[in-house]
């Protein structure tokens, strides 16, 4: 699934990475809008193993967004907003 | 005397309003950045979109409640960006976790819990792959995000939020692709939403607008599955044929359900709601709940939306004054109850007009995942036989996983019940259990 940029994306544009890709987002992206408008698809794994995760309620609700931010561990993707330079793995 | 609220969404706003009216300083707790709750929440700085074009006819209400926010905030414990995930009764003690990750213990006197709600679903095989949403995460992205989750997107659910996010999209420049309402003529005729004229009339201006862009919607519908991919939806329409869209985006919501993980750890009694199907925790007319010095208010407790949730607020904040011997104005309090009293008959009617689809949930295939956290099908849930929920939730761990049965619960519910030929009361709820959330440890 790749969200559709739509309205109120005229924001100053910053790099971070994902997975050690450099990946451009928006300044006022939360992680969960940046990895999955860059095309990246996914923001995490099953741990058992019936494949990839995009989130599901974007209120920090179901749990199923997390990602790691270098030093700052585990977060919930769509209530961290991105900033440049953060680095993100997906687990 | 210390006293706590939590949640800054319409009912916390309107509960410290009177609280700093009589000139307490509560501690406010708000786990968002910032205050509006779900409904009128805030993009982050940068966006530009006025208060008209995100909130729509409520603008005015939305404004008037970040006002509020803005003018009472110094005159409390303003705590944003912190989650209550524990509450202690006996010590009356509730465990937090601030924004920079820091642990602390917060002792109340008397606590006002405004939780919010999130969305009721369904589950479906497919539900689980990317692009594959609550009804309510559409909104959010839009709203917060200015996204669209797809160029195809199909919306599934009932009622309200249903057809105002498909009109949202729609005025966005991005019409759904298919819009589905399990409910249905003649059902949806209640004559109770008469009781609240500007609403019915909002819902079918929606409606022409919908139909007016040649938006797809059909009624007495519900999803099956979503194919591999989200690359199309399988659907039944009211006829019971089945049919298939292409898609690359579904949204699924059956109305809300209320967060009580906190009053049921506060101690909260729950009674059943028969018509929501769902255990409540019980309260009387002001917001009190069986434990004293504990209020519940807004969609935490019990569905009623952003106009009653103000309501409520303020009501349950004037109950502690009362029962603090602070004498608030009574005349106050007779005129909320009355309006909550007229609210409440037209939300009963709209939740008869628009039911949780329960034999949807209660019928899904035995393979269907349906706890997502753990990867649980329902046949698990059926083959554990058990005769109650949390019996069943600790020989299936459904609704033991991260998100602690928020989406799980009530189908996990309606799956038991009917494996167990007995009644939807009777198979009990997920009990609250801490942290109600994931506790970052480091």
């Amino acid at each position: 699934m790749t969200p559709l940029r739509l309205l109120d994306q005229n924001r100053p544009m910053l790099d971070f990475s994902l997975d050690g890709e450099a990946v451009q987002a928006r300044a006022g992206d939360t992680l969960l809008t940046a990895i999955l408008a860059s095309g990246a698809g996914h923001v995490r794994q099953s741990e058992f193993g019936d494949g990839p995760r995009a989130g599901f309620c974007w209120m920090g609700a179901c749990q199923d967004c997390f990602v790691l931010v270098e030093g700052m561990g585990a977060r919930r993707a769509c209530g961290t907003l991105v900033t440049a330079g953060m680095a993100v793995r997906r687990r | 005397m210390s006293v706590v609220v939590v949640g800054a969404g319409p009912a916390g706003i309107r509960a410290v309003e009177r609280l700093v009216a009589a000139g307490l300083r509560p501690v406010w707790i708000e786990e968002a950045p910032d205050a509006g709750g779900r409904v009128f929440q805030k993009p982050p700085p940068g966006f530009a979109r006025s208060a008209s074009v995100l909130y729509g006819a409520d603008h005015a209400r939305a404004s008037a409640l970040h006002a509020a926010h803005a003018a009472l905030r110094e005159h409390t414990d303003w705590r944003p960006g912190t989650m209550v995930w524990n509450i202690r009764p006996g010590p009356a003690l509730l465990d937090v976790q601030g924004p920079d990750g820091g642990h602390e213990s917060l002792g109340y006197e008397r606590l006002i819990l405004c939780t919010g709600a999130m969305d009721r679903v369904v589950p479906i095989p497919g539900w689980t792959q990317p692009g594959v949403t609550a009804l309510g995460a559409a909104q959010i992205a839009l709203k917060t995000q200015g996204l669209a989750l797809g160029s195809r997107v199909a919306l599934c659910g009932t009622g309200p939020l249903l057809l105002l996010l498909a009109w949202q999209l729609t005025k966005a420049g991005a019409p759904p692709a298919l819009v589905l309402e399990s409910a249905d003529w003649p059902g949806m005729l209640r004559p109770g939403l008469a009781w609240n004229i500007p609403a019915a009339l909002r819902g079918l201006g929606w409606m022409a607008g919908l139909r007016r862009a040649g938006v797809v919607v059909r009624r007495g519908a519900v999803p099956l599955s979503v194919a591999p991919g989200c690359e199309a939806l399988v659907w039944r329409d009211r006829r019971g044929r089945e049919q298939r869209t292409a898609v690359d985006a579904v949204a699924l919501g059956w109305g809300l359900k209320p967060e009580t993980q906190l009053a049921d750890l506060a101690g909260a009694r729950f009674a059943f709601d028969a018509l929501q199907r769902l255990w409540l925790p019980a309260r009387d007319p002001a917001g009190r709940c069986s434990v004293p010095g504990v209020y519940l208010a807004g969609d935490g407790a019990s569905i009623g939306g952003s106009v009653v949730a103000e309501l409520a607020g303020a009501r349950a904040a004037l109950a502690l004054l009362e029962d603090a011997g602070l004498r608030p104005d009574p005349l106050e309090s007779i005129t909320l109850d009355r309006a909550l009293a007229r609210e409440a008959r037209f939300r009963r009617a709209l939740e008869s007009a628009f039911p949780y689809p329960h034999a949807l949930a209660a019928g899904m295939d035995d393979a269907t995942l349906l706890c997502r956290c753990e990867a649980i099908t329902a046949g698990e849930m059926r083959r554990s036989a058990a005769p109650e929920l949390n019996r069943g939730k600790a020989l299936t761990r459904v609704g033991m996983g991260r998100c602690q049965g928020r989406l799980c619960g009530p189908p996990a519910a309606e799956v038991l019940a009917a494996a167990m030929g007995c009644d939807i009361a009777e198979i009990g709820r997920l009990r609250g259990q801490m942290p109600v959330k994931p506790v970052v440890l480091r």
